[in-house]
């Protein structure tokens, strides 16, 4: 059963066609992966299951439920939750503070119970801290959680973005480009850790260019170029899909 | 040396706070009244500072929530004799909604858009106020003949007896401050300094920024408001001069200056930009012209603002470790 | 109809003088992405400069009312250009790498510094321009009358857009500004001066500027130190109105801007006639951000 459909899903720039309906869809509790040279239209789809971009046409359904058009926080209420290719973190915050920022959908109180220092809003509080801890000890950057964002090593910064992704509770999560700028040290720790999300029950999805990644850590890729999939299936599958052999040689992209 | 240095600050804050209320004993009646208005701008200035200050918005019309709470309660009161402090919430209330309906439609403007648009809707209620709007506002003489506070029948004049107002106006600010720290350290006060930190982020966190920034619009604007009230009733008249632009800029410095984002800047920059023209007398006419340089050269120097938010630290090693699950 | 035809002329000549300002904004805008709050400001720099240029050098009484006025124009022009140049130093060039509001902020400061400091040197009342330097005659257009002035003003404002229009669109500096205004790091790698350009635009901007101050000292006869802030705002209006950064956009707006306000005066209300512009400003930047000519462009996440 699939928890995620993006079903003919449509993207246009100006005269760009970034994405041209593209339709896959992602089986709950699965690694998913979403591979392609570089400006084939990856982080366009993302940004349209996130409801960053509005589709041109075309919808996603996620949990039988179209959420096609809707705002991002409302889909991360129900249960997307996602990383940025480019690191975006509130920077000059606690690391334990970034992390807080995914509890906030799960948390109710507001600017009156704080005005008010209702017990229910500081129970809340502390609850969220936590699991904002929890989350940073899940990734392990449980010791940098008084540490600046900003002061974090590159890989770490991706570490935290997943923590924050993940304090939101999501079912599901998109992570685009997890290794970008990760040693390889770095990157094995990553795949370990892919496995301890899918473990939680956690459906991944993810956006890669270290192919020894993508092949270790995916069950099932989609292959985009130029805005269109051309390909879908296993990673043995894909690694002799003519098509995608072109497509990756055809770009001076990825040693594939 | 970290406990050192709290210790300091804490010392500090009581010394400032001793000193502030005892100050109208020694100082006399100008005097009490330049701190009465330093006090009316400091919180008008942590009213902005939820809007410009936590939530990053630049928004220069405040000068309009004022207005509309000020002119709330002179014509209520001038009118049906309601007593002013009763006003105080109605003013808020009607400060707020007028925020709601004008904030709706611009939040989402990038930031020196949003800076000229606010301009624009000060500007419109200036020249509404003077217009004599529903004929209710009096036109450009204002309104005159608002009655002063009284408290549990205890009448403060602010002219007559400015130190009976000046407490009455610090009880105003000190529940502000408690309040305002309170909101600043919640999770109402976070999700506004994430978007002000970078809305796609705080969107994809699934923060509601649209609705976050409008609400910061409202409570910005209910606190002005009801600041309104006290100044109406401070004064006696009001006139749309009182709600121009350029009250608006005052208080865009305080806080910019000050320390945007952070309660002790505010009122520091309150201090400094109501303050010390008053004490520096003689050089009354370059008054402007030493706020802006001194607006260029904090931007090159010290953007944040003299007195910049720490970053806020949280008890992590009070948690305990049963506390610590999924 | 006679009211429609001379609130459309007065409109126009008053656009035309937006219009030129508005110029200003755009050009900057086009290149740094900065809105130059303090352009009014120099704005109003030109009417006062071209004030003390008429009374002292009284070039009018030695080459005659068109030739020196056109002369102290061209003057004011340089000076208020040269202005805008320091202004980018001071204000601006040192804050090219800080996020986009501390300029913002540096610009307000920037705005308060020059219109006090106008003040300070002329004093805080109203100053009036010496009259009867142009030509007073009413033209007839359809049996209409029409105060040649108007004519004038329109006139001259066209023709220092075409001016800017074709220097854009026909020189090699033209085409640089617009390189570098289309992306900045890209012009910088094709050997273009982005520096030299951003000067050259503050020189332009402001000039044009200037130009518009001198012409609304002889136009209406006054000037205040305050009207920066007024005209800058609507300009501004206009710029967005056309589609900011949009040079021929900027002009289209002016343009239109002023017959708005001049028909919306006459037939709404003269009281609220300075708040028309806003409620444009406000209506033009809910419904359609991106100006009438301005093309969208969504943010790349
Ligand atoms: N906001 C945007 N505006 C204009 N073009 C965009 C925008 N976002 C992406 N594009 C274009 O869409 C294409 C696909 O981009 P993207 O989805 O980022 O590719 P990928 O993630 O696969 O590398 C590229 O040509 C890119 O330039
Ligand atoms: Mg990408």
């Amino acid at each position: 059963m699939s928890l995620l459909q993006v079903e003919n899903i449509i993207k246009r720039f100006g005269g760009l066609l970034a994405v041209d309906s593209v339709s896959f869809s992602v089986p709950r509790g699965a690694v998913f992966g979403l591979i392609g040279p570089n400006g084939a239209g990856k982080t366009t789809v993302f940004n349209l299951i996130t409801g960053n971009y509005g589709p041109n046409g075309g919808s996603v359904i996620f949990q039988d439920r179209d959420i096609t058009g809707q705002p991002t926080h409302r889909i991360v209420a129900a249960g997307i939750a996602r990383t940025f290719q480019t690191i975006r973190l509130f920077a000059n915050m606690a690391v334990i503070e970034n992390v807080l920022a995914g509890c906030h959908c799960r948390m109710r109180s507001g600017p009156v119970a704080a005005m008010l220092r209702l017990p229910s809003q500081h129970k809340e509080e502390r609850q969220a801290l936590s699991k904002a801890m929890a989350e940073l000890e899940f990734v392990g950057l449980f010791d940098q959680a008084e540490n600046l964002a900003r002061n974090l090593s590159y890989g770490n910064q991706r570490l935290l973005e997943i923590a924050r992704a993940l304090a939101s509770d999501p079912r599901l999560i998109i992570l685009d480009e997890p290794a970008g700028g990760m040693n390889e040290l770095e990157t094995a720790a990553l795949v370990s850790l892919i496995a301890r999300i899918q473990a939680r029950g956690i459906t991944v999805l993810l956006i890669e260019h270290d192919m020894s990644l993508v092949m270790k850590a995916c069950e099932q890729l989609v292959v985009l170029e130029y805005g269109k999939k051309i390909a879908e299936g296993t990673p043995a599958e894909i690694k002799k899909n003519p098509l995608v052999i072109e497509a990756y040689l055809g770009s001076d992209d990825e040693d594939f | 040396m970290k406990p050192a240095a709290g210790q300091i600050r804490k010392t500090a804050y009581a010394a400032i706070i001793l000193l502030w209320m005892v100050a109208p004993l020694f100082i006399g009646k100008y005097w009490t009244d330049v701190l009465n208005n330093v006090a009316i701008y400091a919180v008008l200035g942590l009213s902005l500072n939820i809007i410009l200050g936590y939530g990053g918005m630049f928004h220069m019309g405040h000068a309009a929530f004022y207005a509309v709470g000020a002119y709330t309660t002179a014509i209520v009161n001038t009118a049906w004799g309601v007593p002013v402090l009763w006003l105080m919430p109605a003013a808020g209330l009607a400060a707020g909604l007028f925020a709601l309906v004008v904030a709706r439609p611009i939040i989402h403007l990038r930031g020196d858009y949003l800076l000229i648009v606010t301009i624009g809707m000060v500007e419109i209620v200036r020249i509404a106020l003077i217009n004599n709007v529903f004929g209710i506002t009096g036109g450009a003489n204002g309104i005159f003949g608002i009655s002063s506070p009284s408290v549990f029948g205890f009448q403060v004049n602010s002219i007559v007896a400015p130190a009976h107002y000046f407490y009455l106006v610090t009880a105003f600010l000190a529940i502000t401050i408690v309040l305002f720290y309170l909101l600043e350290n919640s999770r109402f006060g976070r999700a506004l300094k994430f978007l002000c930190s970078d809305e796609v982020a705080a969107q994809g966190s699934g923060i509601n920024t649209a609705g976050y920034k409008l609400a910061a619009f409202v409570i910005g604007a209910v606190w002005a408001g009801m600041t309104g009230t006290l100044y109406a009733s401070k004064m006696g008249f009001i006139s749309p001069e009182s709600f121009s632009f350029w009250e608006s800029v005052v208080m865009f410095m305080i806080v910019i200056l000050g320390g945007s984002g952070n309660i002790a800047g505010v009122l520091l920059g309150a201090a400094l930009i109501i303050g010390l023209p008053e004490i520096f007398q003689g050089l009354q006419q370059y008054r402007l012209l030493i706020f802006g340089l001194a607006l260029m050269i904090m931007m090159i120097f010290r953007p944040q603002g003299i007195l910049p938010p720490k970053p806020r630290s949280y008890p992590i090693d009070k948690l305990e470790k049963n506390e610590v699950s999924f | 109809m006679e009211q429609f035809f001379t609130q459309l002329t007065n409109g126009l000549a008053v656009g035309g003088i937006y219009a030129l300002i508005a110029l200003g904004y755009t050009m900057v805008y086009g290149v740094l992405k900065l809105i130059n709050f303090a352009h009014g400001d120099l704005f109003t720099i030109g009417a006062y400069l071209g004030l003390t240029l008429l009374t002292s050098l009284a070039l009018t009484d030695h080459i005659g009312g068109i030739a020196g006025i056109l002369l102290l124009a061209v003057m004011a022009m340089g000076l208020v250009g040269i202005i805008g140049i320091l202004l980018d130093r001071a204000a601006y060039k040192p804050l090219r790498t800080s996020p986009r509001l501390s300029a913002v902020v540096s610009a307000l400061g920037a705005s308060i510094v020059l219109s006090n400091t106008v003040m300070l040197v002329y004093g805080p009342s109203t100053r009036v321009y010496p009259q009867g330097l142009l030509p007073s005659q009413v033209f007839y257009i359809f049996g209409l009358p029409v105060p040649v002035m108007r004519f004038i003003i329109l006139g001259a404002s066209i023709l220092l857009m075409i001016g800017l229009y074709v220097f854009i669109q026909r020189t090699k500096i033209g085409t640089a500004i617009r390189a570098a205004a289309i992306d900045q790091d890209a012009a910088r790698l094709m050997g273009i001066n982005v520096d030299r350009v951003i000067m050259l635009v503050f020189f332009i901007g402001p000039a044009l500027g200037g130009a518009a101050g001198v012409m609304v000292g002889l136009y209406y006869g006054q000037i205040t130190f305050t009207m920066g802030w007024t005209y800058g705002l609507k300009a501004f209006t206009a710029a967005i109105l056309g589609g900011i950064g949009n040079i021929p956009g900027a002009m289209v707006g002016g343009l239109l801007l002023g017959v708005i306000e001049a028909l919306g005066a006459a037939y709404i209300s003269m009281a609220w006639k300075d708040a028309i512009a806003f409620f444009v400003l406000i209506l033009i930047l809910i419904v359609r951000p991106t100006g009438l000519l301005g093309e969208r462009v969504a943010e790349k996440i």
